[in-house]
């Protein structure tokens, strides 16, 4: 049985649908919602029987320079689908998302690599410290102005 | 009577015998029992990622290489995938093909030490192992005869394979497929009913399924606790819809299974292959792309595989330029780990060992 990509339309008004607002765009393959919003979407996303993802595949992180976005790919294997939501975080000082530790154990050591190598502090992460780099490091080298 | 003892912590590693690679984990123990497991990560990093941004789509292949060292193959296969889902083109039918023969005898050589240091841990020192490196150097001759390297082959490239595979390879396959049932039978003889290596792992560290899932646990891990789950079958990527395989499944979820479920995986490689070898025909090995690729400004593809350690994806992000603006690398080794804590705390000091063998990690992809 082949896997069935939700798309971006469709995560975004399933969302909307039970957080009005929360999701703000989208595209073909992915939707982006409020960061504020990350862990609420991700306990609905996950222990919803409709959607029912309880996999997920990893949690990314890229540097746009003006802001960073969040990427979390997910996989359903009761339903055999796929999804990609996004959270775009504006800024490069002092930068902050939920965590989703939580809801996927999977989440831990990514994103303490994002914290690592693009400096997203995740709140509620148990042991938010570096994973690569030594503590004392400065700076965070996967940052596209990290030379 | 109990005797109270104070717990204590020992360090594991990065530089030990058992850990494969510089692996180092911080211990507490109370007695003998395992209370507190932390990982330290990073003794390996080399910072492919950002290496990654520095060169052209077709540079980052050799990058690929030194990620997992004993499965480059495949991890050339995740990379090129993902490139040409950037893209958007598909390889000629012939590369197809062998690229599904290439990875699937370089799943049989991860496998063959992922067993071999298996059982070293358990104390069978030598033996199986070099049983497993008997075989594996065979492949690796295979690999030298395709592309002149033996462990960073860099065959596969965005759009087929480097070139195609020279006439005396087809004999040599073939001689090498008829030994090796013999080499690997005489393997599982010797271990697959093994008492000792039953009692010691039997029961041992089991991950259920859902705490499986929960940690993002894949591979031959994730299906040993019982879970069906593999994309060669799910996202049949390259000549995976044209094969037949089974997916074998463990029901116990314990670190007998996990060494089970990669024993039985070899066999339905050696399935694939001979499909491979029967449905192969000649035909062009490589698209006709540009020598430097320039995918169109603001897409973005997540190409997967199933590598010999589980889910192996690449996350690439173009910008229109010659190199990814961003190439993530989900690797199995690394985010198979976090089960660590679940895998080790309750268990004993000896026991330690050989549940890390069992989820079969490789530094080079742990840290990248």
């Amino acid at each position: 049985m082949a896997m069935r990509p939700l798309s971006g339309e469709e995560l975004a008004k399933a969302v909307n649908q039970e957080f009005p607002g929360v999701a703000v765009d989208y595209d073909e393959v992915s939707a982006w919602i409020r960061p504020n919003r990350i862990h609420a979407v991700a306990a609905f996303l996950k222990d919803s029987p409709a959607h029912d993802f309880q996999f997920l595949n990893s949690v990314s992180a890229v540097d746009y320079v003006e802001y960073f976005d969040l990427v979390y790919h997910l996989t359903s294997l009761k339903q055999q689908s796929s999804a990609v939501f996004k959270a775009r975080i504006y800024g490069r000082e002092d930068l902050k998302a939920p965590s989703v530790y939580s809801v996927w154990r999977g989440a831990d050591f990514q994103e303490r690599e994002i914290w690592d190598l693009m400096g997203i502090h995740f709140e509620g992460h148990p042991n938010m410290k570096r994973i690569m780099l030594w503590e004392g490091f400065e700076g965070h080298p996967l940052r596209k102005d990290f030379l | 009577m109990t005797i109270r003892t104070e717990p204590m912590t020992v360090n594991v590693g990065p530089q030990h015998p058992s850990t494969h690679g510089v692996f180092r984990v911080r211990i507490t123990f109370d007695g003998e029992d395992i209370v507190e497991v932390e990982p330290v990560f990073g003794y390996l990093h080399r910072g492919t990622e950002k290496l990654a941004e520095e060169r052209n789509y077709v540079q980052v292949v050799t990058l690929t290489d030194r990620l997992d060292y004993t499965s480059s193959m495949i991890n050339n296969q995740a990379y090129c995938l993902a490139v040409e889902k950037l893209l958007g083109v598909e390889p000629p039918p012939r590369a197809r093909y062998l690229r599904t023969l290439t990875a699937e005898l370089q799943r049989i050589a991860s496998h063959l030490i992922a067993v071999g240091f298996f059982v070293q841990e358990l104390g069978a020192f030598g033996t199986p192992l070099m049983y497993g490196f008997r075989s594996r150097e065979r492949i690796l001759e295979l690999f030298e005869m395709l592309c002149g390297a033996r462990i960073t082959v860099s065959y596969m490239r965005p759009g087929g394979v480097f070139a195609d595979a020279p006439r005396d390879f087809w004999p040599a396959l073939n001689r090498f497929l008829e030994d090796f049932e013999d080499e690997f039978a005489e393997m599982e003889q010797l271990l697959l009913e093994n008492e000792i290596l039953m009692i010691r792992t039997r029961g041992v560290s089991p991950i259920p399924p859902e705490v499986a899932i929960n940690n993002s646990v894949s591979g031959p891990v994730l299906r040993a606790s019982g879970v069906n789950w593999d994309w060669r079958k799910q996202e049949p990527y390259d000549a995976y819809d044209q094969v037949e395989f089974d997916v074998p499944i463990g029901s116990n979820w314990d670190n007998y299974d996990r060494f089970w479920v990669r024993i039985q995986e070899v066999h339905q490689s050696i399935r694939i292959i001979k499909q491979c070898i029967a449905q192969i025909e000649p035909g062009p090995v490589r698209l006709d792309l540009p020598l430097v690729l320039r995918p169109e400004a603001g897409r973005e593809a997540y190409g997967r595989v199933e590598a010999s350690k589980g889910e192996l994806g690449f996350y690439l992000v173009s910008d229109g330029g010659i190199s990814p603006y961003r190439c993530k690398i989900r690797s199995p080794s690394l985010i198979n780990l976090t089960v660590i804590e679940h895998l080790l705390v309750g268990w004993k000091l000896a026991d330690m060992i050989v549940s890390l063998g069992s989820i079969d990690i490789n530094m080079g992809e742990v840290d990248r």
